[in-house]
């Protein structure tokens, strides 16, 4: 920096808490695991199922980070997650790719539902999803016949959920190459920053000249698009894919992104946060399962919820914490 | 200077439903010209600014930039086209950095991506031409309004704005961050740039502005270089007064009833930078009190600073000239002030509920015994006001929302007058009612000040403040410049202070 600076930067605990606070836990769980557990823990197998799992969380939670970023919600997603695995399932013996690029489509096509009655028609888009999840969902049953879909065992469709490279699921590689990519998009172009404009403030970025509505299309667009994509996983994954699937995976998503440090109401986000906090809240899982593992006191799976949920509570109240002292006048 | 004037707009027309807010209005700013835009709430400033710079579609007219005729369907074409507009409020992103909110969406690029080294250098490059020398990297939030006033100018500079609207750009600033702005519109001026500077401060406008367009009622009465017109002119123009003395029909006791009683609230020099600089009223027993001022002079705040609302940063307040200071309303209604707001749908009145329940909202801790409501008493209370206050309607189980505004006025006053306050704060009372309504509403102060309530009056008419009030207390900036007593209250003598304050005044009346 040349120019004096008049406003000193303030690189508050707070502030840091927020935005590494889930990095944090993450790394001190791992820990704590690794040294309670032993080796068990440690083994790539576990780290390859957990990591496996977490890849269909992870797509949906990566389209849910740019739609709370622009100040949305998309509750859709696990809907649209079961509609394109039951297509993908059904297109399975047409091959691995036609499978999947239908996955995408439906997904795509209900994001666009979704992104045109929010932008253009001004819909809340709390509604707007909810619709759109009661409406997927019930396509997923009709498709399904209400059963599960199963997928042709014959083509090469479930190979996909057996692929690994250097011991890491290849649905795993895939996500991280998706959440760099988004990463990189939000930070490095003029759509990344459109999005955070919009959910900043949505009447200055109108004002500024920037296309708020197409932004809003793109995220839901984006969003769909990933959750039908975590259909396909899924239904790679386990060779059938249950009309019924994906349920809750909106609010695991929300969740994840919140406690990835992304605020609610739109504006600040990180698209690595989100990836930490899928990790953190399935590594919380995870913990149980082992700590059962050991006979010595017996965590029922129901805690899981109970402890996921303090998390974000905690999370919560830290960025109200943190948002009231923005509103602040300074 | 060019010939042909860079901004030329004509005979513009624009209604919302069926409502005229702009007729046949002209405005035109050579380059290298500032030109002042002026006029009370409602006058068309606002409509006209978004007619220009595309956030409205006019019904008739042209405007013509450089000699050609343009028509801007949105905000970005007319940025485009070198018009640049900074609004009242800062319309930037709060979370985002200076340098992403001057340079975003036409940000230098690298490979395609967004290149953030000369992204920050540009930025500040661009505040430092403005005198603004601060981390551009830090969030817009962390800076005072000034900077990011600034941060907004810096933005509509870098479209090369040859036009550049700045609607009431120091409202929210203080006195020497005025200064700075002002120092940059006259920058603006000297290299060639046009600009429509909106303000109500007279004192900015004549220190800036070379030429003048006054709007009242969607209309341009007045267009004309500045050095040509004088405050009082300006001020005349605005409120549509002729300068010929109107009768003053007046309180019929008026001051002279009210001299002997005692005084009931006293505030003195309250301050809360940058609305109030030093306001002072004081309302005795049985006396109407009128707030007067031009938009932004603090007639409100200084309401909402004596009904606890606002904090003071400095000055006193006398309850029966015992020192208060109110931290909420609940305690200014604790002690007996009762305030009805400017905006009685926002702040005021439950639509859906009945006149019945509204009337008694604020009393029905008072009306319930073990948590179940007295209707017998609420009856008694109810039929008492309806018929004191002479409210028409079809039952008292009635919506609010079904009665004329008249009447919505007259159930909130009730509302207040139930819980038998000292001191009523009326703020714009007849705004948007009609006028055999207002004449009710002011005989009706007048008679609750003969009982022996005191009433401070908050007015942008200056009819109701001349036949309605005992006493008139002018603020200019913020700060009480007037005050007219008795047969001293003319508009004449209004407009002057409210134009140019105390000066060729007498001594601030003590009646």
């Amino acid at each position: 920096m040349t120019a004096p600076v008049h406003v000193a930067p303030r690189p508050r605990l707070g502030r840091v808490l927020q935005q590494q606070g889930a990095l944090i836990a993450l790394v001190v769980l791992v820990v704590f695991g690794a040294l309670r557990y032993g080796e068990q823990f440690a083994t790539g197998f576990n780290i390859q199922s957990l990591l496996a799992d977490d890849a269909k969380y992870a797509l949906v939670a990566l389209g849910m980070t740019f739609v709370i970023m622009t100040g949305g919600i998309d509750l859709s997603v696990g809907s649209v997650a079961a509609l394109g695995g039951v297509v993908a399932a059904q297109l399975s013996g047409a091959g691995l790719l036609p499978a999947m690029l239908a996955a995408l489509g439906v997904g795509a096509a209900v994001g666009l539902a979704n992104g045109v009655l929010v932008a253009r028609y001004g819909l809340a888009p709390f509604l707007v999803t909810l619709a759109t999840l009661l409406v997927a969902r019930g396509l997923a049953l009709q498709l399904a016949d209400a059963r599960s879909a199963v997928a042709d065992p014959a083509s090469g469709f479930q190979d996909f959920g057996r692929w690994s490279l250097l011991g890491i699921p290849v649905s795993f590689w895939i996500v991280l190459v998706l959440f760099a990519a988004g990463a990189l998009a939000l930070h490095a172009t003029d759509f990344g920053r459109h999005v955070l404009a919009t959910g900043g403030n949505e009447d200055a970025a109108r004002l500024m000249g920037l296309p708020v509505d197409r932004t809003k299309v793109a995220v839901y667009v984006l969003s769909g698009t990933l959750a039908g994509a975590a259909g396909a996983f899924l239904g790679a994954q386990t060779g059938s894919v249950d009309a019924a699937a994906g349920q809750g995976w909106e609010l695991t998503a929300i969740a994840a992104v919140v406690v990835g440090g992304t605020l609610l109401t739109g504006g600040v986000g990180s698209v690595f946060g989100t990836l930490v906090g899928v990790l953190l809240l399935q590594l919380i899982f995870n913990l149980i399962v082992f700590e059962n593992g050991r006979g010595v006191i017996e965590i029922s799976s129901y805690w899981e919820s109970v402890i996921r949920g303090a998390f974000l509570l905690a999370v919560v109240l830290l960025q109200v914490r943190l948002t009231r002292r923005r509103a602040a006048p300074t | 200077m060019a010939d042909a004037p860079l901004l030329q707009m004509r005979g513009i027309d624009k209604s919302f439903a069926g409502v005229p807010a702009l007729t046949g209005v002209d405005l035109s700013v050579p380059a290298g010209e500032v030109r002042a835009l002026i006029g009370q709430n409602g006058a068309g400033k606002s409509t006209l600014i978004k007619v220009l710079t595309g956030v409205h579609r006019r019904d008739a007219g042209q405007v013509e930039l450089d000699g050609r005729p343009v028509d801007f369907g949105s905000v970005h074409e007319a940025q485009r086209a070198g018009v640049a507009t900074i609004y009242q409020e800062v319309n930037l992103v709060p979370y985002r950095s200076l340098a992403e909110n001057v340079c975003i969406g036409r940000a230098p690029r690298r490979f395609g991506l967004l290149d953030w080294r000369a992204i920050n250098a540009e930025a500040r490059e661009r505040l430092a031409a403005l005198d603004v020398h601060v981390d551009v990297t830090r969030p817009l939030h962390e800076f005072p309004i000034a900077t990011q006033q600034m941060t907004a100018i810096a933005r509509a500079l870098s479209f090369d704005a040859r036009l550049v609207v700045m609607d009431e750009p120091t409202s929210s600033l203080a006195e020497h961050e005025v200064g700075v702005l002002l120092d940059v519109v006259r920058r603006l001026r000297d290299s060639g740039v046009a600009v429509v500077f909106v303000s109500h401060r007279l004192d900015e406008l004549y220190a800036v502005c070379d030429t003048i367009t006054v709007l009242r009622d969607g209309r341009c009465v007045a267009d004309a270089p500045l050095a040509e017109l004088s405050k009082y002119e300006v001020v005349s123009a605005m409120l549509g007064r002729a300068l010929t003395e109107s009768e003053r029909r007046g309180r019929h006791v008026g001051a002279a009833r009210a001299a002997g009683a005692p005084t009931v609230l006293e505030a003195r020099d309250l301050h809360r930078p940058p609305a109030l600089n030093g306001s002072s009223v004081s309302v005795r027993r049985g006396e109407v009190v009128g707030l007067a001022g031009l938009l932004g002079s603090g007639r409100s705040e200084t309401a909402r600073a004596l009904f606890g609302a606002d904090p003071v940063t400095g000055g006193e307040m006398r309850l029966a000239g015992e020192p208060v200071a109110f931290s909420s309303p609940r305690d200014a209604i604790r002690a007996g002030l009762g305030f009805n707001s400017e905006d009685r749908k926002a702040d005021g009145i439950v639509p859906d509920l009945s006149v019945r329940e509204n009337l008694t909202l604020a009393l029905l801790p008072r009306l319930t015994r073990r948590g179940v409501v007295d209707r017998g008493r609420q009856q008694e209370i109810v039929d008492r006001f309806v018929a004191r206050l002479g409210i028409r309607m079809a039952s008292p189980d009635q919506p609010v929302r079904e009665l004329s505004g008249g009447n919505q006025q007259k159930v909130l006053l009730a509302r207040w007058l139930c819980t038998d306050p000292r001191l009523l704060i009326l703020d714009e009372p007849t705004r948007g009612i009609d006028v055999g309504a207002k004449q009710e509403i002011a005989e009706l102060v007048d008679e609750l000040a003969d009982d022996g309530l005191s009433v401070l009056l908050v007015s942008s008419e200056l009819e109701e403040l001349i036949n309605g009030c005992d006493r008139v207390v002018v603020l200019r900036d913020g700060e009480t410049v007037r005050e007219l007593a008795g047969a001293d209250i003319s508009e004449d003598a209004i407009v002057q202070a409210m134009a140019e304050g105390s000066a060729g005044a007498g001594e601030h009346g003590d009646a």
